[in-house]
């Protein structure tokens, strides 16, 4: 990879040597892992050499290095030749007109989908695409204020996705509160969880923070599972109470959201509500993360991301400044924690491991730490991704019944992590717009930004 | 520059920092008035940041007392009483005793009012200039917001405190020459106004003292002699003490009312930078030699 990265763009030689070379060490790679398969015949073990396959996976390796040679080596001819960052100019020109569209899209979206397919179709591009994106949406926006702002890596902010959960379902089951009243309490419960977590953690910076934090994280789960008389451990916790519209439950009886408006009982009309539910929870998170980013607090996080001694030396309080960006990030994960708790009607441990919280921070680092836009594309990609993998039935008529097409989502998972680090190793969305303007509004560019160092 | 009676704005006794079995500073004591500035020279390695550090709080002495005082009256009368209490800063008639080795180093910023840059600019470089000297004002602004609840709702106080911080830092970056930079990134503009930056930066926490390390280093003659004037400026117009590190003699001696030498952590001469400029032990000590050989190797010099 090295010819890659002088400023001279690498010639077709160039690029074919290297493409050999990465083919030779998939070649030492594979040759054994898919080369060789081992197959039992009565007794005894044989082996069995699957050359096809393996010339596939090498011809591929060679093609994908070939392609990217290539597609490096022309954009580094364009910017010797100093042409402008094209896609860069055309994002500004569109760009007033994205916000009004996305709004009006998302607005629309549940009548777009039974528009599309149908009464019953659009159940499932409401739920499992609709609502299930929009809560990744609203955590990604939640942990981008620790993780994009303050610069602080948090491994586990699903633990305050689970305080949020578990508050809504055991004050919701014991003591039968309404969703309304729970939803600000499990974010104030979450916000303190994030205080008391982040009192002894926020000592350490860089690496020793991010350990500290996975390891909470681990521990609220581990904690949830072994105090069966709190949380009822594995069994989890069934039969979370819906919540209502203004006092009418979504029931199909008398009394219910369809009869009281007139309408054909359905369940739609619960998805739909759920939906515009957490498609405001998440505006409202919108909203009040762009407002804090022009307020003190949110100047002074992103100062601490660039430079904490800095900060000190301005008179700011550091410890205060970084516990309220963990207690604001972690009161987000609260709402989004009920919401979740509420829209399943069951939660276990098993819903808040680490991969929930991999799965987040994936989508913060890959749209761009501290962007908005940046974060809903990601969240699209990887969630809408994951869900479009159950939809590709067709492909089992490629490649035998046997083929489950959603055992690849860790396939799609890596390889997005890989091309958007090469591509754009600072997230997809990686200007940042100042905060306080004099004259003239410009996008600043990651170079310049630092990544926050605990 | 030292009237009749002298009532220092800063004293600093018997200061000792040990970093374990090295003695970084041997006990220092100096004081510096109010309206002056004053000049922190020394051989390289000898302690004059440490002592920066010590006085903003980043370190804490192992030994010794820093008393700042805000209004009038002497520190003198007063230090022995704020020692005896356990608080760090002691109220006075017209203002307070601060104690700075025991406060934490936001809080000497934040309420003893003293400011510093640092030896390796340290810009919020990923942020705009302006940016850069709002982030100075955060604790006026922080306020103003009603800590956060109030700026979420948009009250109207915050939106006027805002204004009147964008117009101190546009009086800063005017005074800086920075007015057309204002919106690039910090880590966008040359060196030598990253330097004019941190000195805005710093002068927009309203300090009553400036601590400034090496503004000088890396600058051009032209660039050092506006420096001077600035230094000046903040020093006459903002009735605000500076206290600088400098390896540059041609601002040391031309600015500077004072002068403090060290080496090897221990003061070696105080006073005008007339009486520095011929004190034996300075010229030793910049020459590196014994105090005895002074004369013969100033002869071999030339000097």
């Amino acid at each position: 990879m090295a010819a890659s990265r002088d400023d001279k763009p690498a010639t077709l030689a160039d690029i074919l040597r290297n493409a050999l070379f990465w083919t030779g060490i998939a070649l030492g790679l594979f040759c054994l892992l898919i080369g060789l398969k081992t197959d039992q015949q009565a007794n005894e073990i044989v082996l069995v050499p699957r050359v096809g396959l393996l010339a596939g996976v090498l011809l591929a390796v060679f093609l994908f290095t070939v392609a990217g040679g290539l597609w490096t080596s022309h954009h580094q001819a364009r910017r010797a030749a100093g042409k402008a960052n094209v896609t860069g100019d055309a994002i500004k020109r569109i760009e007033p007109f994205i916000k009004p569209f996305l709004i009006a899209f998302v607005l629309t979206f549940p009548f777009i989908a039974i528009g599309l397919s149908g009464w019953q179709g659009s159940l499932k591009w409401i739920d499992n695409f609709g609502i299930q994106i929009l809560i990744y949406v609203m955590l990604g926006w939640g942990l981008n204020v620790v993780v994009g702002l303050a610069g602080l890596l948090d491994l586990g902010y699903v633990a305050f996705y689970a305080v949020g959960a578990y508050s809504y379902s055991l004050l919701a089951t014991q003591y039968g509160l309404s969703f309304w009243i729970l939803l600000p309490i499990a974010g104030i419960l979450a916000a303190f969880w994030g205080i008391i977590l982040g009192f002894p953690v926020l000592r350490l910076r860089g690496d020793y923070l991010a350990v500290v934090t996975l390891a909470f994280g681990e521990i609220i789960r581990l904690v949830l599972i072994n105090w069966v008389d709190f949380s009822n451990g594995y069994a989890g916790i069934s039969s979370i109470p819906r919540p209502t519209f203004f006092g009418i439950p979504f029931t199909n009886d008398e009394g219910g959201f369809a009869s009281v408006f007139g309408l054909e009982p359905s369940g739609l009309y619960y998805k739909i509500f759920l939906f515009y539910l957490i498609l405001g929870l998440a505006l409202i998170t919108a909203y009040v993360t762009t407002r804090l980013r022009r307020l003190p607090i949110g100047r002074a996080w992103e100062a601490l991301r660039e430079d904490e001694i800095a900060c000190r030396a301005l008179g700011i309080n550091t410890v205060t400044t970084k516990l309220t960006a963990f207690a604001i990030g972690a009161m987000f994960g609260g709402f989004g924690g009920s919401f979740f708790a509420a829209r399943q009607g069951f939660i276990s441990p098993e819903s808040f491991t680490f991969i929930e919280s991999a799965q987040i921070l994936a989508i913060v680092v890959l749209g761009g730490a501290g962007s908005l836009y940046g974060v809903v594309i990601a969240a699209v990609g990887i969630v809408g991704g994951f869900e479009i993998l159950r939809e590709l039935d067709f492909l089992k008529e490629v490649f035998g019944n046997d083929f489950d097409p959603a055992q690849y989502r860790a396939l799609i998972f890596g390889l997005s992590m890989v091309v958007i680090m090469l591509w754009k190793p600072r997230g997809l969305v990686s200007t940042r717009d100042p905060s306080v303007v004099l004259k003239e509004r410009k996008a600043i560019s990651s170079e310049l930004m630092k990544e926050g160092h605990g | 520059m030292a009237s009749a009676v002298p009532s220092p704005l800063l004293t600093v006794e018997h200061m000792t920092m040990r970093f374990g079995g090295l003695v970084a500073i041997n006990d220092l004591s100096f004081s510096m008035n109010k309206g002056e500035i004053t000049a922190l020279i020394g051989p390289n390695g000898a302690g004059k940041t440490t002592v920066f550090n010590c006085i903003t709080g980043f370190y804490k002495p192992t030994v010794g007392r820093i008393t700042l005082r805000h209004g009038t009256g002497r520190i003198a009368d007063t230090v022995e009483a704020a020692t005896d209490d356990v608080d760090a800063v002691q109220p006075t008639d017209d203002g307070a005793l601060f104690l700075l080795e025991r406060m934490p180093d936001f809080e000497i910023t934040q309420k003893a009012k003293v400011a510093r840059t640092f030896q390796n600019i340290r810009l919020f470089s990923g942020m705009t200039v302006l940016e850069n000297l709002m982030v100075a004002q955060h604790n006026t602004l922080n306020a103003a917001s009603l800590y956060t609840f109030g700026g979420l709702l948009g009250l109207p106080s915050f939106k006027a405190a805002e204004k009147a911080s964008v117009e101190k830092a546009k009086y800063w970056l005017a005074k800086t020459g920075l007015t057309d930079r204002a919106d690039d990134p910090a880590g966008d503009l040359p060196y030598g106004a990253q330097r004019r930056l941190e000195i805005a930066r710093a002068m927009c926490t309203d300090p009553i003292m400036l601590c400034l390390d090496e503004p000088a280093a890396g600058l051009n003659p032209k660039e050092s002699s506006e420096l001077n004037s600035l230094i000046r400026s903040i020093r006459t117009d903002h009735d605000c003490a500076v206290i600088l590190i400098e390896h540059d003699m041609s601002v040391v001696m031309e600015i500077s009312d004072h002068v403090v030498v060290l080496d090897y952590g221990t003061k070696i001469a105080d006073g005008t930078p007339e009486d520095i400029r011929n004190d034996p032990h300075v010229i030793a000590a910049y020459l590196g030699v014994a105090d005895t050989e002074v004369d013969d190797v100033e002869a071999e010099v030339g000097l």
